[in-house]
Parts: C-alpha cells; sequence; structure tokens
C-alpha cells in the first residue's frame, strides 16, 4: 500500500490518474491488437484502423485488415466493455454496501446472470419485442433478483450485515445457483464443452453483434452510477450517515443495485462468469488514487477495460492456439488480492 | 425551532420512546439524558427523520418533519452520530466536503466559493485544518469525531444533534467542543439537543434538560430542577449527593460509590501526638472537614491535623507558605493537612473524649486569654491580627450532613463563649466579659461513617456533647493557661 502522504499528493493531482490509466488502456488496446497467432506490426495495424476509416485501403494485405478489424478489434471492444462494466458494478456495489469484498462474481450476481443466460439460450426464450435483447435483458432481471435475494438473506441472517455474512452469502447462492446449471446442462445433454466453457467466460468469436447487446446497458448503466458518485461517497459510511447529510438513501440504493445488476447481468450476457473483476480494480484504483467515488467511478472503468484486454490476450496466447477461458485468469489474479483485502480489513477491525 | 409533541416510537412492535413532549427554543441547548436503555438514542433518530414516529408529531419551525425532502432536512438538522467504523479511507477534507451535499444543486454539482468557505471554516473551528490531507483510518478516537463534527457543522444547520459528542475526548477537547458549540449557538443561532451520559457535563452547558426513563419523561426543565438527588438516585439506580459547582450556580452530581462504606475507623485520644513544638493527628484516613485555619481552611478532606506552637512574637509576611514548608518539612503533605498557630504552651493542650449511645467525639483545645476580645465592643479596637489563642478541635464518629458541620461550628463557638463567661474572662481593653479572642480557630471533622447525623443543634444528640465538650475543655485548657502564667 502506498504511503498516505504518496496517495493524497496523486490525489490532489487528479488528471494524473486519468492521464496514467489512458495510457495503460491505450498500451493495452495496441498489445491486443498486434499480439497473437499471427503478430500485426504496430504500423500496420494504424495503417488499417487509418484506411478503415478514410477508405484508402489500397496496398494493405486484406489477411491482415480481416484479423484486425473483424476478429481482434471487435472482440478487444468486448473484453473492454465487459472489464468496464464489471469494474463499474464492483465498485459501486463495494461503496453501497461499505464492503471492500464485494463485487458481481462474489455477490453470486454473476451466477445468477448465467442462470438467465442459460435459460434464454438453451430454451431458446425470445421476449416479444426484445428480439435478440432477450438475452441480456433476462440475464440482468435474474441478476437483480438474485441480488435482492443474497441481501435479504444477509439481512435476515445478521440485521448489521457484517462483511463476511455478505459474501458467505454471496458464496451458498453461487454454489446453489452453479448447481442449478449444472443440473440444465446435464438435462440438455448436448454442447457440454460450450457452455463449460462459456461458464468460465469467454470473448472470442462474439462479434460486433454481442457488442450492440452489452453497449447500451453499459452506458445506462454507468452514467446512472457515476450521477450518484457523490451519495456513494455518502453512503460509505452508513445509510443513516448519508440520511443525515441529506441523501434519498432508499431511492439512491435502489438506483445504484438496479445499475449495477443492470451492467453485471448485460456483462454475462455476452461473455459468462468473469470473476473478480469488480474487486480487483476499484481495489488498485482507491489504493492508487484514494475513495472518492467520483474518481473511483470512471477510472474503474477505464482501469476495467484495460485489465480484461491484457486478461483476455494471456487467455488465447499463453497456450496458443489452445484458447484458455478468461475466468481463469482473472481468477489467477482475483482469488490473492480478495485473499489480501480480507486480510488488511480482519487487522484493521482488530487494530 | 422544534417540536416535539406526544411522540412515541420504536423498532418493529417494540415501542422504547413513549409519548414524549418538549420544544426547544432558537439557540437553546437542550440535554437528553436517561440510563442506558431509556431511548435516548431512539428519540434522536425519531428528530433526525430515520426513524418514522408511531404516533404523535415532530415539527421543525412550523413544518412537519415528514413535509421535508432528505435535502431540505439536511439543511435544518445536522446529526453528530456515536462513532462508526467505515470501510474505506476518505480524507479529512473529503469527509468534511460531504458536509455540503445538501447545499449542492445539479447533477454534478460545482464546487463554489459558499462551499469551500464553509468547509475551511468548519475545519478551523473544529482543529482539524492541520489533518487536512490525512486519512480518517489514520486519526485517533478523539480526532476523528471533531472531524465528524467539522462534517456536520460544513452542513450549517439550524438544528444540531449531538449522540454523546464528548465520547472519546479528553478532557481539554470536552471543553472545547462544549464552548464551541455554546459559542456557535450565539454567533451561528445554532440550536442544539444532545445525548449526554455525563450529567455534570450537561449541568454546565445545557440551558434545559431532559431526562429520560424507560422511554418515558421524568422531568424537563433547568439543569437545577432536574438534577436532584432524589431524581437522579431513582432513575440511575446510585448513591450519589448533589453539590453546587464552584463558580457558577449549576448542580454537580457526585457518585457515592460502595467501597470503603464498612470500614470503620474511629479517632481517639491515642491519636494525638503531643511534642514542644506542637499536637499532631494523623488519622487513619481523610477526614472531611470544615474549619478556620492557616492552611487547609474551609470545606475539604483532610488526614493530618496539626496545631503548632508559635513564638508570642512570631510575625511572617506569609504565614501560609511558612506553614506549608513546616508542615512538608514534618513529613504531612500540606495539601491533606489542617493547619493552625498558637502562642500557647501546647503541652496544655486538654483533650477529651465524649460518648453517647452510637455516636462518640473528641475534643481538643489550647487556649490562652491574653488578647481576649468583646466582639460587641470590637468595632474600637485597632490592633493587628497575631496569632491564635484558642484553637478548638472536634473531631465526630459518624456522618455529617452539611447542616450539621455548620450547626456545629455554631454549637462550639456558643460553648467557647459560655466558657469565657464561666472563668470571667474580660477583655483587657473596655473591661468588659470577653467573647473570644481576636484570632480563635476552629475546625469540625467528621469520618462521614457509621451513624448519621442530620442536625448539630444544641439539643440535639452531638450537639449535647459539643456543648459539654467545648465548655469543659476550654475552661480546662484555660486553667491550665493561668496556671502557667502564674507559676513563671
Amino acid at each position: 500500500m502506498l504511503k498516505p502522504s504518496t496517495r493524497t499528493s496523486l490525489a490532489n493531482k487528479g488528471w494524473i490518474g486519468y492521464l496514467l490509466s489512458s495510457i495503460f488502456l491505450m498500451v493495452a488496446f495496441c498489445l491486443a491488437i498486434t499480439i497473437g497467432s499471427v503478430q500485426v506490426p504496430l504500423k500496420e495495424m494504424l495503417q488499417i484502423f487509418w484506411g478503415s476509416l478514410f477508405g484508402t485501403h489500397g496496398e494493405l494485405d486484406q489477411t491482415l485488415k480481416t484479423i484486425v478489424v473483424d476478429i481482434r478489434f471487435p472482440r478487444v471492444v468486448l473484453a473492454g466493455l465487459v472489464g468496464a462494466s464489471l469494474a463499474i458494478a464492483g465498485a459501486s456495489f463495494q461503496g453501497l454496501l461499505k464492503n471492500p469484498l464485494a463485487d458481481p462474481y462474489t455477490l453470486g450476481v454473476s451466477s445468477g446472470a448465467s442462470v438467465g443466460a442459460v435459460m434464454t439460450i438453451f430454451f431458446g426464450l425470445t421476449l416479444p419485442g426484445l428480439g435478440s435483447f432477450t438475452l441480456p435483458v433476462v440475464s440482468i432481471l435474474a441478476a437483480l433478483v438474485t441480488l435482492f435475494l443474497v441481501l435479504g438473506f444477509a439481512r435476515f441472517v445478521e440485521r448489521s450485515m457484517k462483511m463476511e455474512t455478505i459474501i458467505l452469502t454471496g458464496i451458498i447462492f453461487s454454489s446453489f445457483l452453479g448447481s442449478i446449471l449444472s443440473l440444465m446442462i446435464a438435462l440438455t445433454g448436448e454442447e457440454l464443452r460450450q457452455i463449460i466453457n462459456w461458464l468460465l467466460g469467454s470473448v472470442s468469436m462474439r462479434g460486433w453483434e454481442y457488442i450492440r447487446l452489452i453497449a447500451p446497458f453499459f452506458i445506462i448503466g454507468s452514467f446512472l452510477l457515476m450521477w450518484n458518485a457523490r451519495e456513494l461517497n455518502a453512503m460509505a459510511f452508513g445509510e443513516e450517515r448519508a440520511q443525515h447529510l441529506g441523501v434519498n438513501v432508499r431511492l439512491r440504493k435502489y438506483v445504484v443495485l438496479a445499475s449495477g445488476s443492470l451492467l453485471t447481468g448485460a456483462a454475462v450476457a455476452v461473455s459468462g462468469t468473469i470473476g473478480f473483476v469488480g474487486l480487483v480494480v476499484p481495489h488498485m484504483v482507491r489504493m492508487a488514487w484514494g475513495s472518492d467515488h467520483r474518481h473511483v467511478l470512471p477510472l474503474s472503468i477505464i482501469n476495467g477495460a484495460s485489465l480484461l484486454i491484457i486478461c483476455d490476450l494471456a487467455a488465447r496466447t499463453i497456450i496458443s492456439p489452445t484458447e484458455l477461458p478468461i475466468g481463469v485468469i482473472t481468477a489467477l489474479i482475483g482469488a490473492p488480492v480478495f485473499g489480501m483485502i480480507l486480510i488488511k480489513k480482519r487487522r484493521e477491525s482488530r487494530g | 425551532m422544534l417540536n416535539v409533541q406526544d411522540a412515541s416510537g420504536g423498532y418493529g412492535e417494540q415501542t422504547v420512546v413513549k409519548n414524549v413532549s418538549f420544544g426547544v427554543e432558537q439557540q437553546e441547548i437542550l440535554g437528553i439524558l436517561g440510563p442506558n436503555g431509556s431511548g435516548k438514542t431512539t428519540l434522536m433518530k425519531m428528530i433526525s427523520g430515520i426513524l418514522p414516529l408511531k404516533e404523535g408529531t415532530i415539527t421543525i419551525r412550523d413544518r412537519d418533519l415528514s413535509a421535508y425532502s432528505s435535502k431540505q432536512l439536511a439543511k435544518e438538522i445536522a446529526v453528530l452520530p456515536q462513532l462508526h467504523s467505515h470501510a474505506f479511507d476518505y480524507t479529512v477534507r473529503e469527509t468534511v466536503s460531504m458536509g455540503r451535499y445538501p447545499h449542492q444543486k445539479g447533477m454534478f454539482a460545482p464546487w463554489t466559493k459558499k462551499d469551500e468557505a464553509a468547509v475551511v471554516e468548519a475545519m478551523n473551528q473544529t482543529g482539524v485544518t492541520e489533518f487536512e490531507h490525512q486519512s480518517i483510518q489514520d486519526l485517533s478516537g478523539g480526532e476523528r469525531q471533531r472531524v465528524f463534527l467539522a462534517q456536520a457543522l460544513a452542513q450549517e444547520p439550524k438544528l444540531l444533534l449531538l449522540d454523546e459528542p464528548t465520547n472519546h475526548l479528553d478532557l481539554s477537547y470536552q471543553k472545547q467542543l462544549l464552548d464551541l458549540l455554546k459559542e456557535w449557538t450565539t454567533t451561528h443561532e445554532l440550536t442544539v439537543v444532545s445525548i449526554f451520559h455525563d450529567l455534570n457535563i450537561a449541568s454546565l452547558y445545557c440551558d434545559r434538560l431532559l431526562l429520560l426513563q424507560a422511554g418515558e419523561t421524568v422531568r424537563l426543565s433547568s439543569p437545577g430542577e432536574v438534577l436532584k438527588k432524589d431524581i437522579v438516585e431513582k432513575v440511575y439506580q446510585a448513591r450519589v449527593e448533589a453539590q453546587v459547582h464552584p463558580e457558577l450556580p449549576k448542580p454537580q452530581i457526585t457518585l457515592l460509590p460502595e467501597h470503603g462504606q464498612n470500614s470503620r475507623s474511629i479517632i481517639t485520644k491515642d491519636l494525638f501526638q503531643i511534642s514542644g513544638k506542637h499536637i499532631a493527628l494523623t488519622a487513619p484516613q481523610s477526614l472531611k472537614t470544615i474549619s478556620s485555619a492557616v492552611i487547609g481552611a474551609g470545606l475539604g478532606w483532610h488526614r493530618h491535623f496539626v496545631n503548632r506552637h508559635v513564638p508570642m512574637d512570631y510575625e511572617c509576611a506569609d504565614s501560609y507558605e511558612e506553614m506549608c514548608r513546616y508542615v512538608d518539612k514534618n513529613g504531612w503533605n500540606a495539601a491533606s493537612t489542617v493547619g493552625m498557630m498558637t502562642a500557647v504552651m501546647v503541652e496544655d493542650v486538654v483533650i477529651r473524649e465524649y460518648q453517647q449511645e452510637e455516636l462518640s467525639i473528641v475534643v481538643a483545645v489550647t487556649a490562652g486569654v491574653g488578647n481576649a476580645v468583646d466582639v460587641s465592643l470590637a468595632h474600637k479596637r485597632q490592633e493587628k491580627q497575631t496569632a491564635g489563642t484558642i484553637n478548638s478541635w472536634i473531631f465526630v464518629n459518624g456522618k455529617l450532613s452539611d447542616e450539621a458541620f455548620i450547626q456545629a461550628m455554631m454549637t462550639a463557638t456558643e460553648a467557647k463563649v459560655k466558657a469565657l463567661q464561666q472563668l470571667n474572662v474580660k477583655d483587657p481593653v473596655t473591661q468588659t466579659l470577653a467573647t473570644g479572642t481576636s484570632t480563635d480557630s476552629l475546625l469540625v471533622a467528621a469520618v462521614q461513617k457509621g451513624s448519621y447525623v442530620q442536625y448539630a443543634g444544641p439539643i440535639t444528640l452531638l450537639g449535647k456533647m459539643i456543648g459539654k465538650g467545648v465548655v469543659e475543655c476550654t475552661v480546662k485548657a484555660i486553667e491550665n493557661y493561668r496556671k502557667r502564667k502564674n507559676g513563671s
């Protein structure tokens, strides 16, 4: 952890955070486009993008162009959107619940959304008037229902809703919902391998269609959360304190919970369950630039995107040509961070 | 300003606060007192709008609490809660700035000059500016408490609700915080409603007190009317004594602990040590005393008692300092000593014990009547004060009320006058009957254990003993004095 003095001096110069995060995102983007089974030189990449934008694609290699524009570019954008959604959702859950361990995955919300998504895919559901948006909408609703069940149960167990109680409840719900998924898969009997891959999360071979599915929810959800950044700051001191400061807690709480579910549900619908992004990214952001949600939320978006782009790059290159599920990589980073935060919090509460 | 009418409230089925009514005027400080579980915090939550009322109404500036939006209410009322935990570390400035939330408008509310000024003033007033950029998690409990007070003040409320504001604060910060609040009531037209555990602090700073018991009002009045011995003892189930503050007309409640009530040590003749220089007595434990003496005078608790012989021509600019040095040199602690002086030979002291029923006293008198005075004609004399010549000590093995102490002084004085009459002692200047000497001293000391003595007038049990004892001892002491004078 950075020394308090270092951290606060950074917090005073907020723009440095945005600058560094943006540079990180650019670097991640370039790496993810250029590296792979076929290496694309940086110069070629820039030419291809320039050509696609302004129409001068005379002497470009068509194979490279297909790889960059049709395969890697949408994949990177999707990874970025999913990472950004999960990170900002995690940050807002943490602020609202005063719980640094809360994230869509540990709360069981991701599992709930998966159940919704799997049901939609394997029963071929289409809600009237929604078309292809049936998938994210059902996921989102499932996420929301799960979130309220988890929080309701945790409150029932213990009124003060301690950090550990919420997380334990999330894990119980996760494993229960996981079993329901396994049961559904076993009963359908087909495409077992594909769905297991999907469950561990992946952004491969999704294309622009999936970006279209997640983008509107990402925009709406992020906007709603950033609108509530000051309220989240107040609620990090407890709901009662927030009320004393003049926050309409009842309304704002539901807006935040709904927005978090919206982002999680949409992300799960397009990429499956990818854990720990919402835990790691806000934690790092807070360590580096302080806890003010007016900065934590946008910085989580940028760095969440970067992190998932890098993780996806790792997932498809480590044992190339075979691809690892991206959830494997995020869990490799996320689980130790989870442990670290837990130790730190326990020490604090004891000391 | 604030008006609470027949308010009842609680959690779930349980009604914690029952039918409480009171009003608070602008710029008033109202203290809420009561034992644990009496509904103080619940009442606070009802006033701050966290807990809905079951019955009754609460209005602020003649408008019902429920008619306010969250933000409007936060501009009227700020709350300083008891210390709470927080999951993330914010800097002190960030924390205080949150107090401006109700004043900010629009979605991405701009930070105005007014916001900045309010935050800076709140931080300066509470003395947290020096921590401005530190994380609140790095602060001590007291410092954190002040940060949250700054947050509440930055709200610029009309009414401030506090839940045990002095918790976690050391004595100097308790005073600073409450002095600051008192000041803000006039400078910022602030009204304060605060829960207190410390009755004495509440007594000093509150204009009125509301005493709760089991959710119901026991009394709502000025501190002098609420903090009475019988009321406090009944509500708190503890033995207490109500006394006055040395500087202000406010009551102070003192706890009377149970320990030390049983051990009985009494004062007897044997405890006196007499040498050529002084008569001294060291009690097994401190005695409650009232006396006129050179050191340790007035009301107090003292363990050592010294009557010191000084030469006839003793003259010292600062006899107090000199006496303190003398006492310290002899191994008694000046702070716990009652010290008198006399020019009489202290070996001539008369010490006698008296006992009636459960009560016993010891009287010790040294007397010389060289400068006897008739008090009724004393205004004709013009003389410098010299060392006292009749020093009387009365030790009572009993528990005396304040009035008993004073009556004991009166009875002893009357007895002394009577003794002088019996021996026909005359004022050498006026040749009339003397009533005393120019610098007599008197000590009444009690062990404050054993049988309780409410009064000590001349016909009470104690008064009778004092009267008899002082007359007998004074007569004998004067006879000793005369014998020595005639013999030499």
